[in-house]
C-alpha cells in the first residue's frame, strides 16, 4: 500500500514537473486552489455555503443512459436523475451545471470534488462508501440478465462457460467477479458499446441493473429478461465528496422532505413510466423519504 | 425513409451538436499539435546532444510517455493531480497538457530520427565549402529534415485528432460522445440510428483529416 502511494506520488510529480513545461508554452492552466485546504488534497470539496455563494451547483450525471440520464435532441439533459437534480438546484436556489460522467469515473469525480454531487444511477456499495459519502437512497434495484429469446438464460448456472457482457465499474461486474468467478466476463467502457455487443451476438447475455435491462428488453424484440432479480436489493443514492457533511445533511433533509410530497413517484411518472410501461410496479423501484422496506 | 435511422440526425439540434463535438475534438488536437511541433523540434534537437545526462533525461521522458497509455495520463492529469496536490485543472487544460506532452515526445523522436538520417557526407561537404556549424545546420540540415518530417508529422496530427476521443473520460463531450448520446437517447424509437450516426462521424473525421493530408502533399511538392 505504501509502495503504491509512493508510486502515485512519483508519477504525479513527474507529470506535474512536465506540466510546468506546458505552462511555459502558454497553454491555459487553470489552477484554482480549493478553499484554503490545499494541504489536505483528499478533502477538496465545496461546502453547502460555498455552493450557494457561487450560485452554481455542479452535478455529475450520465449523458447516455436513458431514461435515467440522457441528452435529448435539443441538447438538454433529461431523465429520472436529472429530474431530481433540477429539483435540488431549484430548492438550493442555484444554477445547475451538468458534467457528463462514465460509470468508471463517477467515484473519482466525487472524491476529487470535480463535481459537488454525483447523481448518475450510483449504486451504494461498501467499496464506494470508503471513497465518497452517500446520501439517503432515492431508488432501489437488483441485477437483471437479458439474453436473446432463442438462447434464453433463466438461471445463473446456465451462464457457466458462456460470455456475459458487463459495463466496467458497474455493480454487475463486481457481483459476478465475486460470486461467479467461473463466468467469463466481456467488459465494455460504455453502455452503448455493451448493448451493441449483445445485439451483434458477441456475448451470450448482458447483466446490469434490472431497471435498465427491463427498459431495453421492451424496446428490443427478440430479447427477454430471463433473470429479473439477482443479488441483494441495491440502493441508488446521490454521492458527495468524503466528509462534505454540510451538503450531505442538506441532501438528506431534502430527500426526507420530498418523501412527504411523493416527489419520486412524480419523477417516476414523468420519466420512467413511459419506458417501463406496465412491466414494472413503481413501488418496486422508487424509494420515498430514504426509507427502503 | 421516415422510419430510417438517418432522420435522427435532423431531429432538434442533433447535427449541430455533432458539429460542436467535432469542434471540441479539433480544438484540443489542433492546440496540442501547434504546441507540440515547436516543442517537439526543440526536444528532438535536445535528444541528439551527445551528453549522457541529456540523453538519459530525454530517454526517460520519451519512454514514460510512450509506455503510459494516454488514458492513464489523462486520468492522472485530471484526477490524480487534484488528489495528490489539490490543484484543480479544468478538463480542457488537462487534455491539452497530456496531448502536448505526448505530442512533444513523439514529435521529438521523429525529429531525432530525421536529424540523424542526414548522411555524414552532407556535414563534411558543408564544412569543405567553409560553412560554420550554424550555417550547416540552417542551410543544409534543416531543409532536408523538414521534407522528411512532413509525412511523419501529418501522421501524428491525424492520430492525435482520433485519439482525442479519449477525453470523454474526463467529462468532455467530443464528437464521438455526442454521437453516443444521440444513439442512446433514440435507442428506443430508432434502434438503427447507431450505424447512421457512426457513419456521419466517420465522414466528419474524414473531412477533418483530409485537408491536412492535402496540405501535406502541397508542402511536400513545394519543398522538393
Amino acid at each position: 500500500m505504501k509502495n503504491k502511494n509512493i508510486l502515485i506520488k512519483f508519477i504525479t510529480l513527474t507529470v506535474a514537473a512536465l506540466l510546468m513545461i506546458g505552462g511555459l508554452a502558454g497553454c491555459g492552466t487553470e489552477t484554482a486552489s480549493s478553499e484554503g485546504q490545499t494541504a489536505n488534497a483528499a478533502t477538496s470539496f465545496r461546502t453547502l455555503d460555498e455552493i450557494k455563494e457561487s450560485g452554481k451547483i455542479v452535478i455529475g450525471v450520465f449523458s447516455d443512459k436513458a431514461p435515467f440520464g440522457y441528452v435529448d435532441e435539443n441538447g438538454d439533459y433529461q431523465g429520472y436523475d436529472v429530474y431530481f437534480a433540477e429539483r435540488i438546484a431549484k430548492d438550493l436556489g442555484v444554477e445547475i451545471e451538468y458534467v457528463s460522467t462514465d460509470p468508471a469515473s463517477r467515484v473519482e469525480y466525487a472524491a476529487t470534488g470535480k463535481v459537488d454531487i454525483i447523481l448518475a444511477n450510483f449504486t451504494v456499495t461498501e467499496e464506494r462508501a470508503e471513497q465518497v459519502d452517500f446520501a439517503l437512497p432515492y431508488m432501489k434495484v437488483k441485477l437483471g440478465v437479458v439474453s436473446p429469446d432463442n438462447a434464453l438464460i433463466t438461471d445463473v448456472e446456465q451462464l457457466n462457460g458462456k460470455e456475459l457482457i458487463v459495463v466496467k465499474g458497474t455493480t454487475a461486474e463486481t457481483y459476478f467477479e465475486k460470486n461467479y468467478p467461473e463466468v467469463t466476463l466481456q467488459k465494455y467502457d460504455e453502455y452503448a458499446d455493451a448493448y451493441n455487443a449483445l445485439l451483434d451476438g458477441r456475448g451470450d447475455a448482458f447483466s446490469t441493473d434490472n431497471t435498465e435491462v427491463f427498459a431495453w428488453a421492451i424496446q428490443n424484440p427478440g430479447f427477454t429478461v430471463g433473470i429479473d432479480a439477482l443479488g441483494n436489493a441495491d440502493t441508488i443514492a446521490p454521492a458527495v465528496g468524503k466528509g462534505n457533511t454540510t451538503l450531505l445533511d442538506w441532501l438528506n433533509d431534502e430527500i426526507e422532505a420530498l418523501g412527504e410530497e411523493e416527489f419520486f413517484h412524480a419523477d417516476y411518472a414523468a420519466t420512467l413510466a413511459s419506458v417501463y410501461g406496465d412491466a414494472a410496479n413503481p413501488d418496486n423501484l422508487v424509494v420515498e423519504g430514504g426509507i427502503v422496506d | 425513409m421516415q422510419d430510417s435511422g438517418i432522420s435522427v440526425l435532423f431531429m432538434g439540434s442533433n447535427f449541430l451538436r455533432l458539429l460542436e463535438g467535432l469542434w471540441v475534438t479539433l480544438r484540443i488536437s489542433l492546440i496540442a499539435v501547434i504546441l507540440s511541433i515547436p516543442l517537439g523540434i526543440l526536444f528532438g534537437m535536445f535528444m541528439t546532444l551527445k551528453n549522457p545526462i541529456s540523453k538519459a533525461v530525454s530517454r526517460v521522458y520519451l519512454e514514460f510517455i510512450r509506455i503510459m497509455p494516454q488514458l492513464v495520463l489523462l486520468f492522472i492529469a485530471y484526477f490524480g493531480v487534484t488528489r495528490a496536490f489539490g490543484w484543480n485543472l479544468s478538463a480542457d487544460a488537462s487534455a491539452i497538457i497530456v496531448f502536448v506532452l505526448w505530442g512533444t515526445a513523439e514529435m521529438g523522436d521523429l525529429v531525432r530520427g530525421a536529424l540523424i538520417s542526414i548522411p555524414k557526407h552532407q556535414y563534411d561537404s558543408a564544412s569543405a565549402l567553409g560553412m560554420t556549424k550554424i550555417q550547416t545546420f540552417i542551410y543544409v540540415v534543416v531543409p532536408q529534415t523538414m521534407r522528411r518530417l512532413i509525412p511523419l508529422t501529418i501522421n501524428l496530427t491525424t492520430r492525435m485528432i482520433k485519439t482525442t476521443s479519449l477525453v470523454v473520460l474526463i467529462g468532455m463531450t467530443e464528437v464521438l460522445k455526442v454521437g453516443k448520446q444521440i444513439i442512446d437517447a433514440n435507442r428506443f424509437e430508432y434502434p438503427t440510428a447507431a450505424l447512421w450516426i457512426y457513419g456521419v462521424i466517420f465522414l466528419l473525421y474524414f473531412l477533418a483529416c483530409w485537408p491536412i493530408s492535402i496540405l501535406a502533399k502541397k508542402l511536400e511538392k513545394r519543398w522538393r
